[in-house]
């Protein structure tokens, strides 16, 4: 069994590990960080609840090796609160209800973090081509591009 | 799901990876972006036993306008191509195509030189690498060679590369005045492969003829489809759509698309037809043509 040494910060932490060549990066975030928040969904890269954000990039992290991910920067969801206060994006979804079962809303809202950081006042469509990766299937995605929409309003 | 044991390879060079290529021949796959090998791997269609990731390898992320041509490096993500100046200035056909590819996470890892050397019919850009006229560089063991995108596809997931070469870059032609191209794609949703899609690059004459015309057509048959009789058609012609509808008829005739989820075989080849169509439509507006 080929096993690599990786390194990789995830929110702020930097971990070192010994990975499988094949582990997958959202098994390493789940299972051997413990960080949950980060959904597997369809495990094929079409759904988007697996996204985390790998050098400010959302990716899906059911079709990244962790051994890929080495010497990256890494966000989950569970990076986004602060101190206590949520960020903008938690705020909006939050705000606009934009979730109803909440198992795409890890992906969503690291999409939408990345969106807002690159743009600070996207278009209704720049925000629906952005979460195009990212399947929803409770709110018609009515609610999230509010959310966003929202968040946009918060962050500028 | 988890793909088999294989071992990871990490090279720091070209000369390293293909050396570890010479090494495991058919035991080892080219990792870039991962977005079509890593499902496949997941899913257990294919099975490896040595990944040699190049992502890492410096020097191949680039694109560029050099000696009259753009080049786009090995290792160069579909987010770039997408956010490039001179790709969405210059080259609308690519912006039209890597937008239509998959969706923007996808597309954040997914690399051009990958989606071109994958060798499945459902691929978008060779389609319109062959409109285009491109030629890859590969490079292997015994040095560096150039191969025409039209000669480049064998049959599904076969193409002319060895198993010790890697594509390292994309040359294309660059367009000159009065030229435009288009892509149209037809897909059930995002991220689904093509019902039909096509490409079209043309460049007119003084007269509003058709000097150049680089016609192809996506998921059309086992390999990208270049529809040679149509473009040899139009060579000489105005462009009116009595002409533009008959090249479309033509080029829609030598699609062998097979029937799936997507639509029959008829339904497949009309959709391809119509997309013809309006690549046609559109090129001739970019070219300055209407």
């Amino acid at each position: 069994m080929a096993t690599h040494q990786i390194q990789v910060t995830v929110n702020g932490t930097t971990h070192r590990a010994e990975v499988e060549s094949r582990l997958l990066l959202v098994h390493f975030i789940r299972e051997m960080l413990r960080l949950t928040g980060t959904h597997i969904g369809c495990d094929t890269s079409h759904c988007g609840a697996c996204t985390v954000l790998l050098n400010d990039q959302p990716v899906k992290s059911c079709t990244v090796l962790a051994v890929q991910a080495d010497g990256s920067q890494i966000r989950t969801v569970e990076g986004l609160e602060h101190d206590g206060k949520l960020h903008p994006v938690q705020e909006g979804f939050t705000e606009k209800h934009g979730l109803q079962c909440g198992y795409c809303t890890p992906g969503m809202l690291m999409t939408s973090t990345a969106l807002l950081e690159r743009n600070r006042s996207p278009s209704e469509e720049e925000i629906r081509t952005a979460i195009s990766g990212n399947l929803c299937r409770c709110t018609g995605y009515v609610n999230i591009v509010k959310a966003v929409q929202y968040a946009a309003e918060k962050m500028r | 799901m988890i793909p088999g044991a294989f071992d990871y390879h990490r090279p720091d060079s070209l000369d390293e990876a293909i050396g570890l290529l010479a090494r495991h021949g058919d035991q080892a796959k080219i990792l870039s972006g991962g977005m079509s090998l890593l499902p496949l791997l997941k899913l257990r269609l294919a099975s490896v036993a040595h990944l040699v990731d190049i992502g890492r390898i410096p020097g191949l992320d680039y694109i560029k306008e050099e000696g009259g041509m753009l080049k786009i490096g090995g290792a160069t993500r579909q987010v770039a191509l997408e956010r490039s100046e001179i790709v969405r200035s210059r080259y609308p056909i690519l912006l039209d195509t890597v937008t239509l590819i998959a969706d923007p996470l996808v597309r954040n890892r997914a690399t051009v030189a990958g989606n071109v050397a994958n060798g499945d019919p459902a691929n978008d850009h060779p389609a319109s690498m062959i409109a285009l006229g491109a030629t890859v560089v590969a490079r292997g063991r015994s040095g560096e060679r150039t191969i025409p995108i039209n000669q480049f596809y064998r049959g599904v997931f076969s193409t002319a590369l060895a198993p010790d070469e890697i594509l390292t870059e994309i040359r294309i032609p660059t367009p000159p005045a009065r030229s435009g191209g288009a892509y149209f794609k037809v897909k059930r949703k995002v991220g689904d492969y093509a019902a039909a899609a096509a490409a079209v690059q043309l460049t007119l004459g003084q007269g509003g003829e058709f000097e150049r015309a680089g016609i192809a057509l996506t998921n059309a048959g086992p390999t990208p489809l270049e529809a040679s009789e149509a473009q040899r058609y139009l060579l000489g012609k105005r462009a009116e759509e009595a002409v533009i509808t008959q090249a479309a008829r033509m080029a829609a005739a030598k699609a062998s698309p097979s029937a799936d989820l997507r639509g029959s075989i008829e339904y497949k080849r009309d959709v391809a037809r119509v997309l013809v169509a309006r690549a046609l439509r559109r090129a001739v507006e970019r070219a300055g043509g209407h």
